[in-house]
């Protein structure tokens, strides 16, 4: 993983940009300008910043986040797989294109993963054949309800 | 964008059935997942790769954040880079008739990006909460894992930490075609 980026390294509108805009991107023509309107600086310094954030890695991209929920079918997935297999099991799943966040967590329960596909039926069956595939069952965990539908985190800047 | 009508055959978010997407819809995701283009139009530049105006790009965006498939349109942070390496998905069991009420408390908190209810799965896994928590340091972690154990108090029946070790794969949404 990358390290992390020093705070130091970053400009009052970077920093703004972050705490303003991790959600209400405006959806106009210029939405770029409009920002820039909004915090008083150029439509081009905007820009600048933005790109300096997204080659950085600060920023992983500027655009829609989808609710998996609601555009498929989707579920959280745990498997318990002895270490020493842990790394040939997940290059199986991780093939799944409906696999899009696989982690190695330290629990008996060691790979946990995100499945989306495009119906409750897509769903069942992709997880039946990752089962398959990689030989262990898995828990099958899906959102009932969630708490915190925003995800839009407070930064502390030191 | 006054060309917009919200339309209202969306139910309320949490009672719906999926929104179904349209091939236009779903092309519109798959290119919005590399990111709008950083150019003064960028939604006209998604519409000249999709064949359509900018007015109608933007109806659709507004369209799926309507009915709740788009949560919001974002300058999405990497938590990583920002230093909060320390992620734990922490994990406890209250009691089913508190979840409704403990749930949200949970989720409101500062240092938790996500909060959800799953299921459990007895007798191997008894827990019915999650939350994420993130930090900059284990300690700051473990302070917040103590401030949602104080928050839960006696409803805390047991919990666990789960560290991730390594990121195996994080790519965005890929909605496949057909089922």
């Amino acid at each position: 993983m990358s390290t992390p980026m020093p705070d130091a390294a970053m400009l009052p509108l970077h920093k703004e940009l972050l705490d303003r805009f991790q959600r209400g991107f405006p959806l106009s023509s210029t939405p770029y300008l409009d920002i820039a309107r909004e915090l008083g600086v150029e439509e081009a310094d905007v820009l600048d910043a933005l790109r300096f954030l997204q080659e950085a890695s600060v920023i992983s991209r500027i655009g829609p986040v989808f609710n998996h929920k609601r555009a498929g079918s989707s579920t959280l997935a745990a498997m318990s797989v002895p270490e020493d297999e842990l790394d040939y099991v997940a290059e199986l799943v991780n093939a799944y294109k409906e696999v899009n966040h696989n982690y190695a967590r330290e629990h008996h329960y060691n790979l946990w993963f995100v499945v989306t596909a495009s119906d409750d039926l897509h769903l069942k069956r992709t997880l039946n054949e990752i089962s398959d595939v990689a030989g262990y069952p898995i828990l099958n965990l899906p959102m009932e309800k969630a708490y915190h539908i925003d995800l839009s985190f407070k930064l502390d800047w030191s | 964008m006054s060309a917009c009508s919200s339309t209202s055959d969306m139910e309320s978010p949490n009672e719906s059935p999926s929104f179904q997407a349209s091939r236009i819809d779903r092309e519109l995701i798959r290119l919005t997942q590399e990111g709008l283009p950083l150019c003064p139009h960028p939604y006209h530049k998604l519409g000249e790769q999709l064949g359509l105006s900018a007015d109608e790009v933007m109806c659709r965006l507004q369209r799926m954040l309507d009915a709740g498939v788009i949560r919001r349109i974002a300058a999405v942070p990497n938590h990583y880079r920002l230093g909060y390496k320390f992620n734990g998905m922490t994990v406890w069991n209250v009691p089913d008739e508190l979840i409704s009420e403990l749930g949200p408390r949970v989720g409101e908190l500062r240092c938790v990006s996500h909060c959800y209810h799953r299921p459990r799965h007895l007798p191997h896994w008894p827990y019915n909460l999650f939350a994420m928590v993130h930090g900059r340091s284990q300690d700051e972690v473990d302070k917040h894992i103590q401030t949602i154990k104080d928050l839960l108090g006696e409803h805390n029946r047991g919990n666990e930490v789960l560290f991730s070790k390594r990121i195996l794969k994080k790519t965005g949404l890929r909605l496949a075609a057909g089922g």
